[in-house]
């Protein structure tokens, strides 16, 4: 993309613009500085810190049960899977031994999170290439699946069901029988995607070729999740460093090799009939048994250092926690995956127009508590 | 061709009753003047609530329904609203350019509203340059949204409105083709005559694949034309915050809001005129009842007003230089072959009539 | 000719999207998956586990179950309860005996994460199904959950 005038003698001047922090493509507090040429991007800074709740340091300060619902106001779109890190690292650092029941239930949640957080990201990806009625058919969908939750759980969104060593209480009776609907819903619903927006042809020339990154930019960048595998970057946590139930189960990678915005699209959406494929293979066999291993009342973590890392909606979630045998932490790192995939904008954005850069930020489904902490 | 007495000569002659020659030749200008601001005040409030009912109805929603009976006053009480606001402004403004902007944009689109028959009797305007007084005068509207987004020293609003200037000239181009493809077949350009000609058929069946392929290119470039989405680059929400209206509040911002609208609805009342027939019933039907005409020209209008809304709420934005592209890779060469075929088409007399 | 052919091609594209925005406009009439909140307060009904708010149910003899062990004051994250306390006679024993005070719930400051509720060990405080928790007053969210004059219901702290 030839991005200057070249011999010209028009002149013509960079000028400097804010968006956001208030700004409808930046889905929160981001604030990105432009530099922009006309309508060609040339230097994208983001600037953070417009909702950092200092989370991290919050987590010093409490016990390792405490910690689990502070993560989920990080990404609150995969609230559930971040509980879980959370969970199996101390259960890892415990050595603690879950029962079948848990791990499959976490799995399946798991899986219904990135269903429900994939949706509302083709929601708002349709609205910010300006189709804004698909915005209504992701949330339709996903407000079947947060009442799952919600039957389940309790609530809908922070949900902090799981606890070290196991879940919280048992799934309501309800939950299978809704399960199951969803899927048969979904399944008639997710085919309605494609027709509305992935083969129309303005949606096609909006996303191709637009915002690339090679495989190697991704590794160096420490993109994950769909927007490293858009790139061919195979970096299923699920897959390589399998937790819970999902060595039980078969499912395929969705891996395209292009590294536009379009890949990253249907990265996306095959993760979601992936997704459908891992469910429908736990729940109907569901084990019995207990959904919780006793544990101390204080727990207290042996003096060292504990990593674990999942594969949350948007990519690699690492928790690292630091003891010193205490019943609270030392110190805790969340590796969140928005913050790489963040730190990559202004190498995909430059040399694009003002509507590349919402494209290609809104294919990297950006959460920004997730971001800042 | 003498189009009988319309509203103009009804109310000259009422009003020449009782005051001279000149005083009721001015006194009409003004009574019907402000038939048309009242008429078409409350026609574009009404095509906002059919906006918002109709997107809801895209998506799954109930729409505006706690105003009134099913929400009908809904747009009454925002307009209300509106009119009660604070005007805002920027500091650094260019105030006499920031305050005019409004006024260009809302009056060019009512001076087009002048020439349309709504029906044989109820044209205020019938000009011989009809078709051309329109093309002319929707162009005028983007000088207000570039004086606005120039004035009001806000970037997001220069870049909206320099967006605005790119597109409007590209597709007035595809525009007034499309409709001279058209005058081809009707030969004038008075709107009243191009509704005469289709008496032996709508000009979209005399002209079948030409008239239909120029239909396509006229509706794509029309609602271009009006900013409205796939091509609301202008205000283009999810880049531009608000576009070049973003400095503007209360009835200002009222005003470019309801020009959107009745541009929308010329838009859609050119095509009804020149595609599909004007007042004119099909086959027909309702010809001894004259004062019908409107229903069906208001009828006709609305069903295009409800194709362009569809494609708002189906279709993605594009960009701002694919929308260049498509005007003048796609639309203008097949604008200029069309007219060939037309005029082929024409020439050997291939058209069909009833 | 691949010109003409990405026209058509295009357009097709752009009909199957209307399509179904179409279908979906056409079955309006009973697709709406909104819902009409005011209005359906009478019928809208929570899950039972639903968090919506601490509470402390007491019996029909105004007793509850909290034995003021401070469990759950322990296992909050934000200091979201409070337990004033003292210790009493008790009238039936005679002995010196913890007793609350005050049971109080900053509902301002809750998470709804419930592990409050999982550390009672007499199952005291329970989750409330009630969602409507706005108030135009900030002290009014501050929460005196026993009742005035109630007492432990006798049995529990066996």
């Amino acid at each position: 993309m030839d991005t200057t005038i070249k011999n010209s003698n028009l002149k013509s001047e960079e000028y400097f613009i804010n968006m956001g922090p208030q700004h409808p493509a930046t889905h929160g507090v981001l604030r990105l500085l432009l530099t922009i040429d006309g309508e060609i991007i040339k230097k994208v800074e983001p600037d953070l810190g417009y909702i950092h709740r200092s989370i991290e340091k919050m987590c010093e300060r409490d016990s390792y049960q405490q910690i689990v619902h502070l993560t989920d106001r990080m990404d609150y779109l995969s609230s559930h899977i971040n509980n879980e890190a959370v969970c199996l690292t101390v259960e890892n650092a415990l050595q603690l031994e879950i029962p079948d029941r848990v791990k499959v239930i976490r799995t399946i949640i798991g899986e219904l999170t990135r269903i429900a957080s994939h949706c509302l990201w083709w929601g708002v990806m349709g609205m910010d290439v300006g189709a804004l009625t698909t915005y209504f058919y992701g949330f339709r969908d996903r407000e079947m699946i947060n009442d799952i939750f919600e039957e389940t759980c309790g609530a809908r969104l922070t949900m902090n069901y799981n606890i070290p060593g196991g879940l919280m209480f048992d799934i309501h009776p309800n939950f299978v029988k809704r399960t199951k609907e969803f899927i048969a819903h979904f399944k008639t619903k997710l085919p309605e995607y494609d027709t509305l927006l992935t083969g129309n042809v303005i949606f096609q020339k909006r996303m191709k070729g637009v915002g690339i990154l090679t495989k190697e930019d991704a590794i160096s960048f420490g993109a994950s999740g769909p927007v490293g595998r858009g790139s061919g970057y195979s970096c299923d946590v699920r897959k390589y460093h399998t937790y819970s139930a999902y060595d039980k189960v078969t499912f395929n990678e969705a891996l395209k090799t292009d590294g536009d915005s379009f890949a990253r699209y249907q990265v996306r959406i095959q993760e979601m009939w992936e997704s459908m494929s891992i469910i429908e293979q736990l729940i109907d066999n569901i084990p019995e048994g207990d959904v919780q291993v006793a544990t101390n009342a204080v727990i207290k973590l042996p003096k060292g250092e504990f990593y674990q890392k999942v594969e949350t909606a948007r990519g690699e979630l690492g928790v690292y926690i630091n003891s010193t045998g205490t019943k609270n932490p030392y110190r805790v790192k969340f590796r969140s995956p928005g913050f790489s995939n963040l730190s990559l904008l202004n190498h995909i954005a430059v040399g694009g127009k003002i509507g590349d850069l919402v494209a290609s930020m809104a294919t990297l489904d950006l959460v920004i508590p997730d971001i800042d902490r | 061709m003498n189009i009988s007495l319309n509203i103009t000569t009804t109310i000259t002659e009422f009003l020449s009753g009782f005051m001279s020659e000149g005083a009721a030749n001015i006194g009409t200008m003004v009574v019907i003047a402000l038939i048309y601001l009242a008429i078409f005040a409350v026609a574009g409030l009404y095509l906002v609530l059919l906006e918002r009912k109709v997107a809801a109805w895209f998506q799954l929603r109930l729409g505006p329904n706690r105003v009134g009976p099913w929400g009908l006053l809904q747009t009454m009480a925002d307009a209300l609203k509106l009119v009660s606001k604070e005007l805002t402004g920027t500091v650094k403004a260019d105030k006499f350019l920031y305050n005019l902007a409004p006024y260009f944009v809302i009056v060019s689109s009512l001076m087009a509203l002048a020439v349309f028959p709504f029906t044989k009797e109820f044209q205020a305007f019938d000009i011989n340059i009809g078709l051309f007084f329109l093309i002319a005068i929707s162009s005028i509207g983007v000088i207000g949204i570039l004086l606005g987004g120039w004035a009001s020293n806000n970037k997001f609003a220069l870049i909206g409105a320099m967006r605005s200037g790119v597109q409007t000239i590209s597709y007035e181009l595809s525009v007034g083709l499309s409709l001279i493809t058209m005058v081809l077949l009707t030969g004038t350009l008075q709107l009243s005559e191009i509704i005469e000609v289709q008496k032996n058929g709508w000009l979209i069946v005399q002209g079948h694949i030409p008239a239909i392929i120029a239909f396509m290119i006229y509706m794509i470039a029309g609602t271009a034309e009006t900013n409205r989405a796939p091509f609301d680059m202008v205000e283009a929400e999810s880049e531009l915050g608000a576009g070049f209206h973003t400095e503007y509040s209360g009835m200002k911002f009222a005003y470019f809001f309801l020009a959107e609208f009745i541009n929308m609805f010329i838009i859609a009342a050119v095509a009804t005129t020149v595609f599909f027939g004007g007042w004119l019933s099909p086959f027909g039907i309702t010809e001894s009842i004259p004062w019908l005409g409107v229903f069906w020209f208001i009828g006709k209008t609305f069903m295009l007003v409800f194709l362009m809304m569809w494609f708002r709420w189906t279709f993605p934005r594009l960009r701002v230089d694919q929308l260049l592209t498509l005007e003048w890779k796609y639309l203008l060469p097949l604008n200029l072959l069309n007219i060939i075929l037309m005029a082929l088409i024409v020439w050997l007399n291939l058209t069909i009539q009833f | 000719m691949s010109y003409f052919g990405d026209i058509v091609k295009g357009i097709k594209t752009l009909l199957t999207g209307m399509s179904v925005t179409g279908k979906y406009f056409i079955t309006s009439r009973k697709g709406a998956i909104t819902q009409q909140y005011p209005d359906n307060r009478e019928t809208l009904k929570m899950f039972e586990r639903f968090r919506g708010e601490v509470v402390m149910p007491h019996d029909e003899n105004n007793e509850h179950r909290c034995t003021g062990c401070q469990k759950c004051e322990i296992a909050c994250p934000n200091g979201t309860i409070e337990i004033i306390w003292d210790r009493q006679i008790d009238p039936e024993s005679g002995k010196k005996k913890k007793m609350i005070d005050q049971h109080i719930y900053h509902l301002g400051m809750c998470t709804m994460c419930g592990l409050c509720i999982e550390a009672c060990p007499t199952d005291a405080i329970v989750w409330a199904q009630n969602f409507e928790n706005s108030v135009y007053d900030r002290s009014s969210l501050t929460k005196v959950l026993n009742q005035p004059g109630s007492k432990l219901k006798a049995g529990v702290e066996e």
